[in-house]
């Protein structure tokens, strides 16, 4: 063979690597300003939450008018003097926060993982009417139930009580969780369910020691989506509790606005900062079952 | 089958659906019911109920300029806010759909504001990213543009609301990102062999495939808008200030009942939103049909 034709030959494979590189070229170009924009659009997302970090660490007079996310002089005591800024010192409103939650995420997840398998594993005369009937009440909204909720709770005493803000939560009032958890239990073998009867369980046992265990994904979503919108509730506490002992953390975070002498900026974000901590540590450990949840129900 | 096997067969459901039953007759029927009562009576907690037919139906329609205030004001922040939330949710998505690494990444960084989104944190912080000398005005500035009193002038004050809201795509977008991973990618190699241009990809497939997604979305958003309360509570000092500008139906309804104690008339304002929430809802699924056609439907 001599130079000439393997030169000939080389010719159109040394194109179509040419064509190639170019490609990829073409592609790395592309996936390095998508990423150029992600960063830029994730850097205008997050600044406002790092501007409120950064701003419970100023001084007051450092506050407005910067951009700037770096303080010049950190005043970690902004966190020690926000603490007991308000009448009630912030170790109240925490623990009250923290009790009214815990117990309303196991409401949620115990009552409506309860009606999710009667739904979607049992079967019972009246069921799609029960079914249509539930999904409904994911359309009401809260205020038109909000008035005779709160003067029935009036008037059997509850109000300035944590009951009207957890009662609730034990008799299946989130539809939602109801509705994640049928998407999930349904996807689970029927055989289970069939083999488990043949051995005399009981639909207890069942629901129990084979639907639950099984579950866990959906029910840790639940349990996750239930601490998150119970911690930032700020309707119902607002409504039922007058007595600032009895307090949540964002009743009380408003009560640095109402205060006539707000100059305490950098107090009042570092309580702001604290509020959602709990919450920014849930979203990053549990990140991906949030996403899929999402994806699952289409909740907020 | 005779009653009683039936009943015996029907036993467990019932047991495993009792705690929802009783919730649903105590704190969804029975306070529907209530609210329809009592919204046509004058009730101020103190003394009995008292009938007075349509009346607070008729003062709010002919006399009542706040709650059309209210109306105007929530309508104009669900307009605004819905389409521009879901286009910026779907712009992301589309960005992050194919070919980007750390994904994961990105998509908990977009996420993070829906998240906290609800909390008095955020809308105290956008009280004060809004003030007049605060960081939105300054990063203005650096462009030589002075800012408006985006919270005292009434005529910009909605604009920081439909920021809040539009800033919490987050969800929507997770929403999408599912959707676009759903459409089978041979559509677009046999688009990209036809040679079409990226933008006639779009528009022949990506938003028909991807219709019944954005139609969810666009449910949902709308419920949600309509009923936001705690971002313009807290913004307005819990009045709708300045001028009203941030009278939100929710927050009227909520100073009505809990400042001034009008039950009734915050009732007959409670089914208006119910309504109003019905309807809409019933107009998108009506005109669906003409835009959402659902892949098993094609047969």
């Amino acid at each position: 063979m001599t130079d000439a034709t393997s030169a000939q030959l080389a010719a159109p494979v040394a194109l179509a690597a040419q064509m190639r590189a170019e490609k990829t070229r073409r592609n790395r170009r592309a996936a390095i300003l998508k990423h150029i924009f992600l960063i830029a659009a994730c850097f205008v997302m997050i600044y406002p939450l790092l501007w409120m970090i950064a701003s419970s660490l100023k001084p007051n007079n450092e506050i407005f008018g910067q951009l700037s996310l770096i303080p010049s002089d950190p005043q970690w005591n902004n966190y020690t003097r926000g603490w007991n800024a308000l009448p009630v010192s912030f170790t109240n409103f925490f623990w009250n926060s923290s009790i009214i939650t815990v117990l309303s995420v196991i409401g949620n997840v115990l009552s409506c993982s309860f009606a999710a398998y009667a739904f979607a594993r049992l079967e019972f005369s009246g069921k799609t009417i029960w079914f249509a009937l539930m999904m409904m009440t994911l359309m009401i909204p809260y205020h038109v139930v909000l008035i005779p909720q709160y003067l029935t709770f009036l008037q059997l005493g509850w109000v300035n009580t944590y009951l009207p803000l957890v009662v609730p939560r034990f008799l299946a009032s989130d539809a939602f969780f109801i509705f994640l958890m049928i998407q999930f239990f349904r996807q689970l073998p029927r055989e289970l369910d069939e083999a488990a009867m043949i051995d005399g369980c009981s639909p207890f046992k069942i629901y129990w020691a084979i639907i639950l265990p099984l579950s866990l994904p959906a029910m840790t979503t639940a349990a996750i989506f239930s601490f998150i919108w119970t911690w930032e509730d700020f309707l119902g506490p607002l409504v039922y509790l007058n007595d600032i002992k009895d307090y949540t953390v964002p009743l009380a975070l408003r009560m640095f606005l109402s205060q006539d002498s707000v100059s305490e900026y950098g107090q009042m974000f570092a309580m702001s900062v604290l509020s959602i901590l709990p919450i920014i540590i849930f979203f990053v450990i549990f990140q991906r079952f949030i996403i899929r949840g999402i994806a699952m129900s289409g909740m907020k | 089958m005779s009653f009683q096997s039936r009943l015996r067969r029907s036993m467990p459901g019932y047991v495993f659906l009792t705690p929802w039953l009783i919730g649903f007759f105590l704190l969804s029927i029975f306070p529907i019911l209530a609210s329809l009562y009592l919204s046509f009576t004058d009730y101020d907690t103190v003394r009995a109920p008292e009938w007075i037919g349509l009346e607070n139906y008729q003062y709010m329609f002919e006399f009542d300029y706040r709650f059309w205030q209210s109306l105007k004001v929530t309508f104009l922040f669900v307009f605004l806010s819905v389409p521009a939330k879901l286009i910026f949710a779907l712009i992301v998505a589309m960005v992050l759909d194919k070919g980007i690494r750390a994904v994961g990444w990105y998509r908990a960084l977009f996420y993070l504001p829906s998240i906290l989104g609800g909390s008095i944190a955020v809308a105290i912080l956008w009280r004060q990213l809004f003030n007049a000398d605060g960081v939105i005005n300054s990063a203005l500035r650096v462009f030589g543009i002075q800012g408006p009193y985006w919270l005292s002038d009434p005529s910009y004050s909605l604009y920081t609301l439909v920021v809040l809201a539009v800033w919490q795509f987050g969800s929507p977008m997770l929403i999408f990102l599912a959707g676009l991973r759903a459409i089978p990618q041979d559509l677009y190699e046999a688009a990209e062999i036809d040679a079409a241009t990226p933008a006639r990809k779009f528009f022949a497939i990506t938003v028909p495939m991807l219709a019944p997604v954005i139609f969810f979305n666009l449910v949902l958003q709308m419920i949600e808008a309509f009923k936001s309360f705690s971002g313009a509570f807290i913004i307005s000092g819990g009045t709708g200030a300045p001028l009203d500008s941030l009278l939100f139906f929710t927050v009227y309804l909520f100073s009505e009942a809990f400042s001034y104690f009008r039950m009734g008339y915050a009732s007959a304002l409670g089914w208006v939103l119910l309504i109003i929430i019905a309807v809409f809802t019933a107009i998108a699924f009506w005109t669906s049909k003409y835009w959402v056609h659902y892949e098993n439907e094609r047969g």
